[in-house]
């Protein structure tokens, strides 16, 4: 049984393994849990939850410094975006403020395979990438807002999701120090 | 996509099972997480094996399951394969994916099971789509080694 395997494209296996995942995870909630409201939200805080220890993951693996403004956020998480899901969004649609931009999905391969049925239209199957983005920026001290704009399975022609800074988060004292 | 985003939402898909299905009873109820697994291997062996020859029997079918089809998925093959020619199969990896950032030895032994029972699904499902109706079990005895048991049912 030592025999080395090259038999199958990893990269291709990994990418169905999350994608196959995520859908019996979706489903199993749609099955367990009454409202589709709830199931969205469930969806951003498990997002939330992996966004939270991807970003250790990525600042590890990068060694990227603290972000210059939030533009250079927006790299950041595309670059990010890149590394873990293997394509490459374009950031797009900023506010006038500068405090608001999207990121546009052309393909998005959490949405391979699946179709939505005429009764699960209000899902949000990819709120998950909204919660990870946010789980992620808290852990660097920035608190955002992260919604979906156009989703592929709505039958929109790409996934957008947009991302608002609300405001920075201090250092927080420790419990019981001064 | 990477290889951390797979274990990361496992550990997600653990912990809403766990929170969800067993809020009210004592006893844990891992099924609904076999169950996704089952799922997931039902779906993934098919798309593996597409332009594959037949299998030649039921052995070769659990070579590869040790070799190739774990290779893809836990990236590392089974340490040992060993079978009693009636139906029993024991599979064995000494350094289990999902358990090896975990523990070495018997610290958090208690919530192994939580950790197994995707994969066991994984196993069962990719097998019952190959033609094999079995059943799964897992044994933890000290981590990060885990030992798959599948009893082939023949009726």
């Amino acid at each position: 049984m030592s025999r080395a395997s090259t038999r199958f494209d990893t990269k291709k296996v990994n990418s169905e393994l999350v994608t196959l995942t995520y859908g019996s995870l979706v489903a199993q909630m749609v099955k367990d849990i009454e409202h589709l409201d709830d199931v969205n939200k469930q969806l951003d805080r498990i997002g939330y939850n992996m966004g939270i220890r991807l970003v250790e993951d990525f600042l590890a693996k990068t060694s990227s410094g603290r972000c210059l403004d939030l533009k250079d956020t927006a790299d950041k998480i595309q670059s990010a975006i890149r590394m873990y899901v293997g394509v490459q969004p374009n950031v797009a649609n900023w506010s006038a403020a500068g405090d608001e931009f999207s990121f546009v999905f052309d393909t998005n391969p959490l949405i391979e395979l699946v179709e939505l049925s005429e009764d699960l239209k209000t899902l949000r199957y990819c709120n998950i990438i909204c919660g990870a983005i946010r789980g992620a920026l808290e852990m660097v001290q920035l608190d955002v807002q992260s919604w979906l704009v156009q989703d592929q399975l709505k039958g929109d022609s790409n996934t957008e999701i947009r991302v608002k800074f609300i405001r920075k988060l201090g250092d927080a004292i420790p419990a019981g120090e001064e | 996509m990477d290889d951390t985003l797979f274990e990361f939402l496992h550990s997600e898909v653990v912990n809403y099972v766990v929170d969800v299905t067993n809020k009210d009873n004592k006893d844990e109820d891992l099924s609904n997480l076999e169950y996704i697994g089952f799922s997931v291997g039902y779906k993934i062996i098919e798309r593996l094996t597409r332009e594959m020859p037949r299998f030649k029997d039921e052995l070769d079918m659990m070579k590869f399951i040790c070799t190739d089809f774990w290779s893809a998925v836990y990236k590392k093959q089974i340490d040992n394969l060993r079978t009693n020619h009636q139906g029993v199969y024991v599979l064995q990896d000494n350094g289990f994916k999902f358990l090896t950032k975990m523990s070495n030895g018997k610290q958090y032994l208690e919530l192994a099971p939580r950790y197994v029972a995707f994969t066991c699904g994984v196993i069962r499902g990719s097998l019952a789509n190959i033609g094999i109706n079995c059943l799964v079990t897992a044994e933890v005895q000290n981590m990060p080694a885990c030992k798959f048991h599948i009893q082939v049912q023949r009726t």
